[in-house]
This record gives structure tokens, C-alpha cells and sequence, in this order.
């Protein structure tokens, strides 16, 4: 009998069917690897198998052992045996290991917490699962990948017979993925059933049982792992048509804009841990280039640190020498030590995460556009309001910017036209580079379709480009040209011509530059 | 999500003149309680004279404050600092025996100086304000017992006291009245103008002037109650043109655009180019500033410094503030609130002074409306 049978589930947000009739299943002491491109669905399945999203608001049935279930809540899937590690670490830094893994269910008498019980059980199961530290040690004193396994004693405490694993890789170091691969395999010869997601082909060729690949919220089949290959797998994840909402615009390129020579950033909290390594690439007027690849694979860091604004350590600071990195605009070489300076030469950066990084949503459309270029429309210190007002307009309507005026709070638009009134803002600074961070995301396809179009037809009109996008047929369908990034690195370089969905995926999952 | 215009038309001019009509008519009900309980001596040209008078050291420093707020951050020394720079201004005065000018530029320059450095250790250090200005108030408290001898540093110089005590000649009053009113009668004709320009509304003059005869007779009727006593008491006079400043700074000039954006989204401001920590080093700056001008006021109304002089005003001007609808979170608040909020808190003090009400009523009163005030918009938010 399965451990685990989800039948049919589907799942809508409003305007979006997230799932559409998942089916999978798992067995005792399996290792079932779940893989599919960014937002085909994964992580929205682990969520209704975890009861992050209750019984009743999605279709269908989770079985486990036989039995139909319907969680209300996280600790009702906690109580069923089913342990989940999502991808952001959900530790208390200022607690101990041992705190940490009894967080919410202490062992107590009249309320009173017995900590010899807590350290004494913790001890046990750190030595079952052999796993080198000390319960009283803090979290937050540890590195990334040991939290990572405090996560899964965590998850362990209650019994799970059923493990959910959220790409536990990404923040890891490799022999910290040696480490946690050991535990999982004995997890496995002791019948805990594992479900992986994971961008990481490689990992799951090694680890898994079977594989399921989804793809837009559907099931696209479950096979033994030793039935596919790398090729199949890819096929399976990208096959769909890149439609023809990418109007194809052809213009001529003028002179390189922009050239960036040798960038590598690090982690602002593990010193030693780059985050992008060693990257350069040119991008010319008139030219889209995408910046393809998975998540953590060092694209938003990428162009945080071209714009200044990373407060990591970067290779634009180190001491001159051929390691250093170099910032051309125009073909000559620039200083960019903050964003202001990286305004002043012409960059512009539509950041991801409208809500966090982009806008200031108790405030005017007009308030928000003129931000960055609020120089421009004062004597350098008193502002000139109609002024402003008439420049937003101006822009507003040529991005068509749906709102009665520009003395609208910006909070109360739709997604998309929130995204258009960041772009506003950035095209405001007339820029000759834009760069685009996953600027569809979380918008609707009449929206995103608008933006296409205004991505092309700045284009056109001599702006260089760079765009990076989790949504592959976006960038398949926008740029001249792509790179792949992974894991910080460039493994694959791509004209619109060469570009394929399958040659970007394998770039993009680590397969080495062709 | 699907597309569509969700728009609540004007929402955020709507509410805050929302606010400021609530403020008016609270502040109204205020003044006609206490008339009616002291059988008619508040609403009187003295009592107004006096209230605006006790108003005005607070509502300077609530001026200042209302700009750091905005900008997410808190200035708790502002009360020590205002005795610290009034006991300078009184030193360099009768200790040194220097003039009344170098005794006013020294309580200011203290007062920037102490801005500056306590804004420098949140900008660039990273000390959290609260814990760098908490500290600001024990140790410039200490400061002033130290280079007072924790003594009353008297002052006699009456071109400096006349700061605090004496009143604008009532013809003068009269000629500010009428620059004020022409001020406000070309911005009704420039907004009118500029609504044509850009085709915002009708472009006609008639509702703009409509618009403005509130002020006009607010104007008239503020110069004819002062000038019906005395004139206008020169506290009062640099408590409106600091706040007129302030006005100015936090409505028409990029800084103060900055400083809504930093307190409304600190990334999102930092990667649109501002440099975040100059404005906050800036912002705490320009509150010595105000500080430092309302000592000058404080001691000049005194005649003297005294060891306790400004002991609990920075919970005034924060009050003034908070009671003015601005969210400590930063990012929302305007001068016009914040100074009403200070003429609503000391309207209380004043009149529950005048009808002899114990103290220990009085301070329990101050905090439950202080309490409440905030409550009713939290109440109002939800809805």
C-alpha cells in the first residue's frame, strides 16, 4: 500500500489554476523526486499536502496509509506523520538547537518546561541521525547547511514517516550536500518516504527513485528514474510551445551600451561564498539580452551589484589588479559605488518584489515615478509639482498606466499596473540601460503582454536591455541574446537563433558550457 | 490576478482632510467645554494669547519632530537638549556677558551640534535612534547639572527676554495679516492656473477663492483676537514661521519628498539613488535646529535657565505629533497636524489648569486621549 496518494488535486487562485488535477503517489522508504520550471506548481502541491492551504480550498484527496485526510492545519499534516522543510529556514536564530527542535511542543509539568527531557531527547536524536552537533549550541552560530539538518531533526521529532524536502540544496556547500545526502539515505533504509524538489538534475539523478515532472499545475508523467535521462526529463519540463505573444520585432543593433568585466559578489553573511563568479558580458543599444537560470543561481545579485546597491563585498572593490572588476557605459569606464551613481550613468534597474524593493504603496503614482528622478524636475532642491505631474502623465499614458489620475495611491492599483508605475519611475531617469528583474512576475497575461510590447519597442528605440526572468519562454522570446547563469557562473551563451528551451535548461541545471 | 482598476478615487487627500476636519472640530469642542465650564474666561483674546504663547516652545520642537517621524525615526532627547542649549544661550549671556545674538546662535549651533551627532551614530553606526537619543536624554540632562552647577543660570538682558515675553505691535500684526492673506489669495490664483495648464480640473478661479476664504477669515480673525489684547506674543510669531518652514520643507523641496520615502519604504528609497544616510543625518540636524530656537523662546519666557527646564517635552512634542495623525512607523504626516496636535494638548493643560482640576486628573486625562486618539484612527483604518 502507498504512504502517500494525492488524487486529482487542484488548487485556483483568483485568475489562476495553480494545479489542475495532480496526481502522485509515494512509497514506504521511497526517494520520489518532483521537478518542473519555476511556478509549474511544486511548492503549491507541498502546501496543500502540509496544510499551509486547509481542507476545502482546493479539489481532490491526500490518502495517507489508506485513510482520506483533510488537514486544517500545519499540525494536523505534523500529527499524520508528514514533516515539511520549505525553502526559506523557519529557526529561531536566538535558540539553541535543542529549543529549536522542541519549538511549540516542550515536553512540560504544570507548565513548567523539563529541559533535562528536551536535551536529553535531542541528544537521542542527533546521535540517530548522526549528525555532529551540540543541542545547546545556537542556531543562528551555525552555518546555512547545519541549519539545514537542525531543520530536518526538527522535522523528525514527531515520527514523520513522510519528508517534503524544498530544494534543501541551494544554500549548501558541496560537502555539506555529501552530509545531508548520507542522512536522507538513512532515512530511507529506516522506510521514510521522501519527497524531493529540486532544480538540481544532477542531485536528483543520483538520489531518486522516481521522478514526476509538472508542468503548468498538470502531472506530465511519474517514471522510475532509471527509465529517463537528462534529455527526457528536460523535454518533459519545457515542452510547450512558446506562443506568439512575443511579437517579433527586428531593428538594428548600434554600439555596445554597457560591458561589465570580470563581477563576482559574495555573500554578505559566509564570507567565502560567491555568489556570482566571475561574470562579464556586453549588451548593445537596441539589444535585449536575457539572463536565463534557476533560483539562487546569482541573477538579481548580478545586477544589484552592477547598480551599486549590493551590500555585499564585490570584486568592483578590490585592490587594482586583473581581478577587478570593470564597468564600461558607453565604452568608458565607470565608478558605481551606489545607485545614485548608477542613475548618473544612465542605468536604470526595475527590481523584482514590487512591494519590497520597487514602491512605496501609501503613495501618489506621481510621488513614486518621480523618486529617482526627482533632481531633474526641481531646481536641485525646491520641487516643481506640475511639472512632475505633467512628466507622469506623459509616461502613464504611454505605458498605459490604468488609473484616473496621477494623485492615485499606488497601493490601490492591480499588480500589473503597480509593475507599469515602477517601470514609470525608471524610465523617468532616461536611461540607456534598463535592467529588468522578473518583471511579469505575479502580473496577468494581458498585462505581461504589455509589458513584451514595451520591452520591444524600447528597444527599438536604442535602450539596451538586460532582462533576467524565471519564466523561460519570456526570455526565449524577448532577447537577442541569452545567458545562463549558474550556480554564480555563466555556463551557456545563446543568439535568439540558437536559443532552445532544452540547451538553456541544461545550462541552467549545470551541464557545462557548449 | 485579474485586471482591474480597483481605485478608491483621492483616498489619501480625502482622509487627511478627513483628519484635519476631525482635528479642528475635536479642538473646537475642546475650547467650548472649557468655556462653558469657566463661565466664559477660555474663548477670551488673554486666555487664546496666553495658550497660543504655552503652545509654542512645544509646537516648534513637534515641527521637528513630525520630520524624523516621517522618516521612521525618534528623537527622545529633545527635551534635555532644549535645556541644555536654553542654559548655554543663558551662560554665554550673563556669565560671559556676550550679546543677545551670540547667545541665540549658540543655543542654535548647540542644538545642530547635538543633532548632528546623534544622527551620525543612527545613520552610519547603526545604533538604533531610540537607544542613541534615549541615552542623549539621560546624558545632556547630566551635562546641563554639570556646567550649571545645578543652579538657575538667571537672565536679564531685556532685549532677551523680550523674545519670550513681548508682543508684535498690533499695526505690524495687521500688515502680516494682509501679506498673508495676498499670499494666500495667489495661490488660489496659481493653483486655478495651473489646473487649466494641465487640465486637472475646470481651471476656474471662483472655487479656488470659495477654497480659500476659510484661511482669509482665520487670518483675520487669529490677528484680531492677538491684537485685541496685546499683539501678537513673539513666541507666537516664531512658532508660526517655523512652522511655515517646516511646511515649505516638507511639502515643495526634494528633501522632504525624501523623507516620506525613506520612513514609507527604506529599500525602495535606497535603490531609487537616495542616499539614505545623509537625509537622516540631515533630518536630526535640522530638529537641533528647532530645538535650539525654541530654548532661545523658553528661556527668554522664564528669564531664565533652569536645571529641569524641558523635562518631559519630548513626550509633549511626540504626543503633538501621534494626537496630528502621524504613524510612528513613519512614512505619513503632515505639519499642519502636528502643530494642531500641540495646540490641542496644551488647550487641555490650560484649561484643565483653569478649572483647577487636581494634577494627578490632569496627567490621567492627557494619556487617555492621547491613548484614544490614536485608537479612533486605528478604529477608523479598519473600516
Amino acid at each position: 500500500m502507498a504512504l502517500l496518494e494525492m488524487r486529482e488535486i487542484t488548487k485556483e487562485f483568483p485568475g489562476v489554476k495553480a494545479l489542475d488535477g495532480v496526481t502522485i503517489d509515494l512509497h514506504e522508504g521511497e526517494f520520489h523526486a518532483l521537478v518542473g520550471e519555476n511556478g509549474a506548481g511544486k511548492s503549491t502541491l507541498m502546501k496543500v499536502l502540509s496544510g499551509v492551504y486547509p481542507h476545502g480550498t482546493y479539489g481532490g484527496d491526500i490518502v495517507v496509509d489508506g485513510d482520506v485526510k483533510g488537514f486544517a492545519n500545519i499540525r494536523e499534516a505534523e500529527e499524520a506523520g508528514i514533516a515539511i522543510i520549505f525553502q526559506e529556514l523557519s529557526l529561531v536564530k536566538e535558540l539553541t538547537v535543542a529549543e529549536n527542535i522542541f519549538l511549540g511542543k516542550e515536553p512540560t509539568r504544570f507548565g513548567v518546561i523539563n529541559w533535562a527531557e528536551v536535551y536529553q531527547r535531542s541528544s537521542q536524536l542527533l546521535r540517530d541521525l548522526n549528525l555532529p552537533l551540540n543541542p545547546q549550541t545556537k542556531v543562528g552560530s551555525l552555518g546555512i547547511g547545519q541549519q539545514q539538518l537542525v531543520e530536518i531533526a526538527k522535522a523528525l521529532s514527531h515520527k514523520a514517516k513522510l519528508l517534503v524536502l524544498d530544494e534543501p540544496t541551494a544554500a549548501l556547500t558541496e560537502s555539506e550536500v555529501e552530509t545531508l545526502f548520507g542522512i536522507l539515505r538513512g532515512l530511507k533504509e529506516r522506510g521514510v518516504g521522501m519527497i524531493y524538489i529540486s532544480h538540481k538534475l544532477d542531485e536528483v539523478f543520483t538520489m531518486s527513485d522516481r521522478i514526476t515532472v509538472l508542468r503548468d499545475g498538470k502531472t506530465v508523467g511519474t517514471q522510475a528514474t532509471l527509465a529517463l535521462d537528462r534529455n527526457k526529463v528536460i523535454a518533459l519540463m519545457v515542452g510547450r510551445d512558446v506562443g506568439d505573444i512575443f511579437p517579433q520585432t527586428s531593428h538594428d543593433l548600434g554600439d555596445v551600451a554597457l560591458e561589465v568585466k570580470h563581477l563576482t559578489a559574495f555573500d554578505p553573511d559566509i564570507a567565502s561564498k560567491k555568489l556570482v563568479d566571475d561574470v562579464s558580458f556586453k549588451v548593445r543599444k537596441g539589444e535585449v539580452l536575457g539572463i536565463a537560470g534557476l533560483m539562487g543561481a546569482g541573477r538579481s545579485e548580478l545586477l544589484t551589484t552592477i547598480f551599486g546597491a549590493w551590500t555585499g563585498k564585490s570584486s568592483r572593490s578590490f585592490p587594482s589588479n586583473a581581478n577587478r572588476a570593470e564597468i564600461l557605459v558607453e565604452g568608458k569606464n565607470v565608478e558605481i559605488n551606489s545607485p545614485s551613481d548608477a542613475i548618473a550613468n544612465g542605468i536604470g534597474f526595475v527590481t523584482e518584489d514590487r512591494k519590497r524593493y520597487g514602491l512605496i504603496l501609501d503613495q501618489t503614482i506621481n510621488d513614486n515615478s518621480t523618486l529617482a528622478s526627482l533632481n531633474r524636475f526641481s531646481g536641485g532642491f525646491i520641487t516643481n509639482r506640475s511639472r512632475e505631474t505633467a512628466a507622469t502623465r506623459k509616461v502613464m499614458s504611454s505605458l498605459h498606466v490604468k488609473a484616473n489620475s496621477p494623485m492615485t495611491v499606488t497601493g490601490t492599483l492591480s499588480g500589473g499596473n503597480q509593475q507599469k508605475v515602477v517601470l514609470c519611475k525608471w524610465l523617468l531617469t532616461q536611461p540607456k540601460v534598463l535592467f529588468l528583474d522578473e518583471p511579469t512576475r505575479g502580473i496577468d497575461v494581458g498585462a505581461k503582454q504589455e509589458i513584451y510590447a514595451e520591452i520591444n519597442k524600447l528597444a527599438a528605440s536604442g535602450l539596451a536591455v538586460v532582462m533576467v526572468s524565471s519564466e523561460l519562454p519570456e526570455v526565449l522570446g524577448l532577447s537577442n541574446r541569452i545567458i545562463v547563469l549558474h550556480e554564480g557562473k555563466v555556463t551557456g551563451e545563446f543568439t535568439r537563433d540558437e536559443a532552445t528551451s532544452e540547451k538553456v535548461m541544461h545550462a541552467a541545471t549545470g551541464a557545462t558550457k557548449t | 490576478m485579474t485586471e482591474q482598476v480597483i481605485e478608491k478615487k483621492g483616498f489619501k487627500l480625502e482622509t487627511t482632510a478627513l483628519r484635519a476636519y476631525t482635528m479642528l472640530g475635536a479642538l473646537a469642542l475642546i475650547w467650548l467645554y472649557f468655556h462653558w465650564k469657566t463661565d466664559g474666561r477660555f474663548v477670551t483674546p488673554e486666555n487664546l494669547s496666553n495658550l497660543m504663547t504655552q503652545t509654542s516652545v512645544t509646537g516648534i520642537i513637534a515641527v521637528g519632530m513630525l520630520m524624523v517621524i516621517v522618516a521612521g525615526q525618534i528623537d527622545l532627547s529633545v527635551g534635555s537638549l532644549l535645556g541644555l542649549a536654553g542654559a548655554i544661550s543663558a551662560i554665554v549671556l550673563t556669565n560671559f556677558g556676550y550679546g543677545v545674538l551670540p547667545a541665540i546662535l549658540a543655543a542654535i549651533a548647540v542644538g545642530i551640534l547635538v543633532g548632528l551627532l546623534q544622527g551620525s551614530l543612527t545613520a552610519y553606526f547603526n545604533i538604533p535612534a531610540f537607544i542613541v537619543t534615549l541615552g542623549g536624554l539621560l546624558a545632556w540632562r547630566g551635562v546641563v547639572k554639570g556646567i550649571t552647577n545645578s543652579s538657575t543660570v538667571p537672565v536679564s538682558d531685556q532685549a532677551f527676554v523680550d523674545i519670550g515675553q513681548s508682543y508684535l505691535h498690533p499695526a505690524v500684526g495687521w500688515v502680516l495679516a494682509a501679506v498673508a492673506i495676498a499670499l494666500v489669495l495667489y495661490q488660489a490664483y496659481r493653483r486655478s492656473k495651473v489646473e487649466k495648464e494641465y487640465g486637472l480640473g475646470e481651471g476656474s478661479l471662483a472655487p479656488q477663492i470659495v477654497k480659500a476664504i476659510f484661511p482669509v477669515i482665520g487670518i483675520l480673525l487669529f490677528i484680531y483676537l492677538m491684537n485685541s489684547y496685546a499683539g501678537i506674543p513673539n513666541p507666537v510669531v516664531i512658532f508660526i514661521l517655523v512652522a511655515l518652514f517646516g511646511f515649505f520643507i516638507t511639502n515643495n523641496t526634494t528633501f522632504g519628498r525624501y523623507l516620506y520615502a525613506i520612513g514609507g519604504n527604506a529599500e525602495a528609497a535606497r535603490l531609487s539613488g537616495i542616499n539614505n544616510k545623509v537625509v537622516i543625518l540631515t533630518v536630526f540636524g535640522l530638529l537641533g535646529a528647532f530645538v535650539g530656537i525654541a530654548s532661545v523662546v523658553n528661556t527668554a519666557r522664564l528669564g531664565s535657565a533652569t536645571v529641569g527646564a524641558g523635562t518631559l517635552t519630548e513626550l509633549d512634542a511626540i504626543a503633538a505629533c501621534v494626537i496630528g495623525g502621524t504613524s510612528l512607523m513613519g512614512g505619513r504626516g503632515t505639519v499642519f497636524g502636528a502643530c494642531l496636535g500641540a495646540l490641542i494638548m496644551s488647550s487641555l493643560d490650560n484649561g484643565m489648569s483653569s478649572i483647577n482640576l487636581e494634577s494627578y486628573l490632569q496627567d490621567i486625562i492627557k494619556g487617555l486621549i492621547l491613548v484614544s486618539a490614536v485608537g479612533l484612527d486605528m478604529i477608523g483604518k479598519r473600516t
